[in-house]
């Protein structure tokens, strides 16, 4: 008899360009290894069921640890564009390692069954329409995340 | 080594070579064989924790030049 299958649940609220990642490696990767996954998207996380990632970006303000080519004082990173050139920076340098994208690691936990749960609350909150998010998701709200977390191996919120 | 099945990672970071070793085992047969080339240096490692917890098999791996090669058996 086969052991019984391993539960991962991830909570995403996080909407930029890096933090977009872990949830979606972690949650694709344990689809590879036989888990059964869901991934919980609120706040800003709800940013990566949208159907376009182009409000998912990466800023150098208040991100100290971002390497930069050159040293940015805080005030030169607050200027207009820098958010926008940081984001193409980061898109190039993800792109020539061979890095998935986060639409590439989405379409792939999609196609790996991974349940992906839009929060209803914040959808309301931030008045978003349903027809903004890609197909195939759920909706829900903090119980019926709790509800297979309660059974899940392994919890993360990110 | 024989193997029924080769898939080239070569180029991609985590976790592209551990999802298209997945997929690529998924067209393989019981006990079949898949060769997989990676230049991602994580994936030694990650190709290990792959198969101890997937239950395929990790037969050999090894370096030919810039490129790490492994072949796994399917459960």
């Amino acid at each position: 008899m086969e052991a019984r299958q391993k539960k991962m649940a991830i909570i995403a609220s996080k909407g930029t360009l890096d933090m977009g990642y872990p949830p979606l490696i972690l949650a694709t990767t344990a689809a590879a290894l036989g888990y059964e996954v869901q991934v919980f998207f609120t706040f800003y996380g709800l940013q990566l069921l949208r159907k376009s990632l182009k409000h998912v970006q990466i800023s150098p303000l208040a991100n100290p640890a971002m390497p930069m080519p050159v040293p940015m004082p805080v005030l030169v990173s607050a200027i207009p564009g820098m958010q926008k050139m940081a984001t193409t920076m980061m898109k190039q340098k993800i792109k020539k390692h061979g890095v998935a994208s986060l639409e590439d690691l989405r379409t792939l936990a999609i196609e790996a069954d991974v349940k992906l749960i839009a929060c209803q609350m914040t959808i309301d909150l931030f008045e978003f329409k349903k027809s903004e998010f890609i197909d195939g998701i759920d909706y829900g709200g903090a119980a019926t995340f709790l509800e297979f977390a309660s059974e899940a191996d392994i919890t993360l919120f990110v | 080594m024989t193997h029924d099945k080769e898939l080239d990672a070569r180029g991609l970071s985590c976790p592209l070579p551990i999802l298209k070793t997945k997929k690529a085992l998924g067209d393989l047969a019981s006990g079949q064989v898949l060769r997989v080339v990676s230049t991602d240096p994580g994936s030694i490692k990650d190709m290990q924790a792959f198969a101890s917890q997937t239950g395929n098999s990790l037969l050999s791996q090894s370096n030919e030049g810039k490129d790490y090669v492994f072949f796994l058996k399917k459960k």
